[in-house]
């Protein structure tokens, strides 16, 4: 991609990388608007309803209608409430949640060696670790300049959560960085490289390694839904016992925003799913060096197929674990993130890095 | 283009350190004080150190501020009340500042003068996590040894002045309620009428 940029000349390199930024958007909402449908018609399915069936053929357009009902409702601000604050929480949340698709690589260049991604980073794991966590601000913020005891209470769980589990989420990254040596995306997914066996949620050509990578991703799943604050790990917005914690006071627009970027984040999960352990853009059978090098565009659309299937699929586990998992209760969700996932990954860590120095990777 | 960025991103980190001081709300304080950490992560990336940048983010922004926030948004004090007459202080305040500013005029100018080479943010490494890892890990591992036990040491004290047992208090069982089976929990009865079980 970069080739491209500099053919271009000093004007259109910014153009074109803005071009490419408003497209990634577009496809983001579109996405967003229909995975949000789906959610709700997989929760419904699994309580034998019919979901949102109203809004065009098969409720296709119900998100798009709710879209449109929150940006003409009124924003109301509660008396006494930090504005700017208040105001921002929301804001800062859905644009964290942006910024952080920047550095996801989406696909293979149609040029050996390049890849489909806004800014291919160095430290890109590192980049998307420091976003996330930078997401616990919108809430803490919410909740506190919401002037109310509800908003504060659920954001105070919500950020104790979210901070916990990052702890392990960093662990079980650091065991992918550790296989791979680097801290670029590219480089993870082209490290999975030829076929499912590859992947390092199986890592089967260091084959002693699936007994501590598998059970790494199932921590990071847990993990994530914890740090996405989905069910069964929803305290901050425990309808029984907080109303729906921070965003309380939040209607209308600022509500979108919020909810815009809890979705982004609950897809981004899934992408760095696919990215650390599912081999990101690879298909599950290799496609041989003569096909790539032959149908350039080809590999590109069926890597960016892989890659959409499988965040898809990421995505369907998540709203199946919202619909048959009851909540946690909080003292079992510390328990869990400090007693259980924290040694489980530090032990993890050791074990890889034993492996990676005494007997070497296998790199494909 | 770099010069641009430079310059705008240290005048945010300038104001925001300011506005540390100078804002009312403690809260407030604290979230420029956040403001000022993150334009240092960006002024880390515009002379190379991505990594350090991150870093920053990570430790500082993600978690050393969030107890921050925590601590401040719980405490019921008067800040206001607090303040008054912290302005005796101020010629002791000035002294330190000059002080502190000065050493570190003086260090990076002596700094660039002498080793320029200190101011590379990947010395002999392709990348600056490379650079760290070597100096940290390998080159000054027994310092970072102790630095890690005097943490743990610390925690430990923390801990232990802080950690009450009351026999009162009732605490959760995990294990006893994972091992709970259904026939624990009840029992069938079949009472006849009229006469209770």
């Amino acid at each position: 991609m970069s080739n491209y940029v500099e053919s271009f000349g000093q004007l259109w390199g910014p153009l074109l990388v803005l071009g490419q930024i408003l497209l990634f958007t577009l496809v983001l909402l579109i996405s967003i608007a229909f995975l949000l449908l789906f959610d709700r018609k997989v929760w419904a399915g699994v309580m034998m309803r019919k979901g949102p069936n109203v809004v065009g053929p098969f409720g296709l357009l119900q998100s798009f209608a709710d879209f449109g009902k929150f940006l003409i409702k009124e924003i109301v601000i509660p008396a006494g409430a930090n504005k700017f604050v208040f105001l921002f929480a929301p804001i800062l949340t859905c644009t964290l949640a942006f910024a952080a698709w920047a550095a996801i690589p989406v696909a293979p260049g149609t040029e050996s060696g390049t890849t489909w991604v806004i800014s291919n980073l160095n430290v890109g794991v590192l980049y998307l670790f420091a976003i996330s966590s930078l997401g616990v601000y919108g809430i803490i913020m919410g909740g506190w300049a919401s002037n109310s005891k509800y908003p504060f209470l659920g954001a105070l769980r919500s950020a104790a959560q979210m901070v916990s589990y990052e702890v392990s989420i960093g662990f079980v990254i650091v065991t992918v960085i550790l296989l791979v040596g680097s801290m670029n995306l590219a480089d993870i997914v082209n490290h999975q490289d030829g076929g499912f066996w590859k992947w390092h949620v199986f890592s089967l050509q260091n084959f002693p390694l699936i007994v501590v990578m598998l059970p790494m991703f199932v921590i990071f799943f847990v993990s994530a839904l914890a740090e996405t604050n989905r069910p069964p790990f929803d305290l901050p917005e425990a309808e029984s016992e907080l109303v729906a914690g921070y965003q309380v006071e939040y209607g209308s627009t600022p509500y979108l925003l919020f909810m815009l970027g809890e979705y982004l984040n609950i897809v981004l999960m899934c992408a760095m799913m696919t990215i650390l352990f599912f081999g990101g853009w690879h298909g599950p059978v290799a496609l041989g060096e003569e096909f790539v090098r032959d149908h350039p565009f080809l590999t590109s659309f069926s890597g960016l197929f892989w890659f959409m299937a499988k965040i898809f699929f990421f995505f369907f586990l998540f709203a199946m674990v919202k619909a048959i998992v009851p909540r946690y209760r909080y003292d079992q969700l510390m328990r869990l993130g400090w007693k259980v996932f924290l040694p489980t990954s530090l032990v993890a860590v050791l074990i890889v890095g034993g492996y990676v120095a005494y007997m070497g990777v296998q790199t494909p | 283009m770099a010069l641009i960025a430079f310059y705008l991103i240290a005048a945010v980190t300038l104001v925001s350190a300011l506005m540390v001081i100078m804002a009312r709300n403690p809260v407030h304080s604290v979230l420029w004080l956040i403001l000022a950490f993150f334009s240092s992560a960006g002024l880390l990336v515009l002379i190379g150190a991505e990594f350090l940048a991150m870093l920053l983010v990570v430790v500082y922004v993600g978690a050393v501020a969030v107890l921050f926030l925590f601590v401040v948004m719980m405490l019921d004090v008067d800040f206001v009340a607090l303040r008054q007459g912290t302005l005796r202080y101020w010629p002791f305040a000035m002294l330190v500042g000059v002080i502190f500013a000065a050493e570190i005029v003086l260090a990076s100018v002596m700094g660039v003068k002498s080793r320029p080479e200190a101011f590379n943010a990947a010395p002999g490494a392709s990348t600056n996590a490379e650079a760290i890892g070597q100096v940290m890990y390998t080159d000054y591992i027994l310092l970072f040894q102790l630095a890690g036990i005097i943490l743990l040491v610390a925690m430990i004290g923390a801990i232990v002045l802080t950690l009450r047992h009351h026999p009162a208090v009732k605490r959760q069982n995990i294990a006893r309620q994972t091992s709970r089976r259904r026939g624990d929990a009840y029992e069938l009865k079949d009472p006849k009428p009229g006469q209770g079980i």
